[in-house]
């Protein structure tokens, strides 16, 4: 059975307060300034048919509207 | 006219909207449907409520928005059935496609609970008909995840078709929501969605009746009230 990662992020342009809260943070704990940190998701699943993988996304793992997804599947 | 009030596991203003809806349309006129059942009992009217449907896994209202009662409303909505969803129903209405948009974590990341003042922007949708444009409704807000947010297209679109119908009040922004909105419609002007709670503005004596507008709606688009 193909193992897939999805990679789920905001897409650019939106404000991702999380990631707002981890940049605020490593400065905190004596690390130097990052930018632009973005917070998604990862899923990760066990398919039969990962040519289905495209509209799992679409229908139910991405919210198109906001979100972009990046498909990987284990050769 | 009957009220149906959807129940999911995690839903928890189910209660208080059961009461709103029975203080427009009567006692013993409103009941809750479960989220398992298909069957929407004849109600002419369906409120979405507020809570953590499904435990707002993966997106808050993505799964409930998949459930087999959400199938049913779906097809209410689209035979121009009034829907009305609050809070997380608001969720659950634009996951499943029946409302423009979607919502966003607060910047703030906080979960935001006080009184908010809403505009009525337009008057002609299924929960608004009691109401008039421009009228100011002071509504309890109580989210963290309730930044309504729409790409600029569909943005363009929403506003040209006059489906934003309540906004916060000027200088009360308690999300940081596009353009302010508070709640839109669809465009058959029968599905509703607010972040807000009317059905906890009912009653004075807990701060503002003011909710029960919406309430009344759908009793005058039927021509009882």
């Amino acid at each position: 059975m193909p193992h897939a990662r999805i990679l789920i992020r905001p897409k650019a342009g939106i404000l991702d307060p999380q990631g707002t809260a981890v940049e605020q943070a490593l400065p905190q704990l004596g690390f130097a300034p990052a930018s632009n940190v973005r917070i998604g998701r990862l899923v990760e699943l066990d398919v039969d048919d990962a040519s289905e993988l495209e509209a799992i996304c679409e229908r139910l793992l991405a919210n198109p509207l906001i979100e972009d997804y990046e498909i990987q599947v284990d050769a | 006219m009957k009220v149906g009030v959807l129940q999911f596991p995690g839903t928890c203003d189910e209660v208080d909207a059961l009461l709103a809806a029975e203080r427009a349309v009567g006692a013993g006129n409103a009941e809750l449907l479960w989220h398992r059942d298909r069957d929407l009992k004849g109600v002419d009217a369906i409120v979405v409520p507020g809570g953590f449907s499904y435990g707002d896994y993966l997106r808050a209202g993505a799964i409930a928005a998949l459930s087999p009662a959400m199938e049913s409303v779906a097809a209410f909505a689209r035979d121009g059935g009034p829907v009305l969803g609050i809070c997380n129903g608001f969720q659950v209405l634009c996951e499943a496609g029946l409302l423009p948009g979607t919502m966003l974590m607060n910047p703030s990341r906080r979960f935001n609970f006080r009184q908010v003042e809403l505009e009525v922007v337009v008057a002609d949708t299924a929960w608004t008909r009691a109401a008039r444009p421009g009228q100011r409704l002071s509504i309890p807000a109580k989210h963290q995840t309730g930044r309504w947010y729409a790409p600029d297209a569909l943005l363009q679109e929403v506003r040209a078709n006059d489906q934003v119908v309540f906004t916060y009040a000027q200088d009360d922004r308690p999300n940081g929501s596009t353009a302010n909105v508070a709640g839109v419609t669809n465009a058959g002007r029968n599905v509703v969605g607010l972040m807000p709670h009317p059905e906890h503005a009912t009653d004075p004596l807990t701060g503002s009746a003011d909710g029960l507008v919406l309430f009344r709606s759908p009793l005058e688009a039927a021509g009882v009230a």
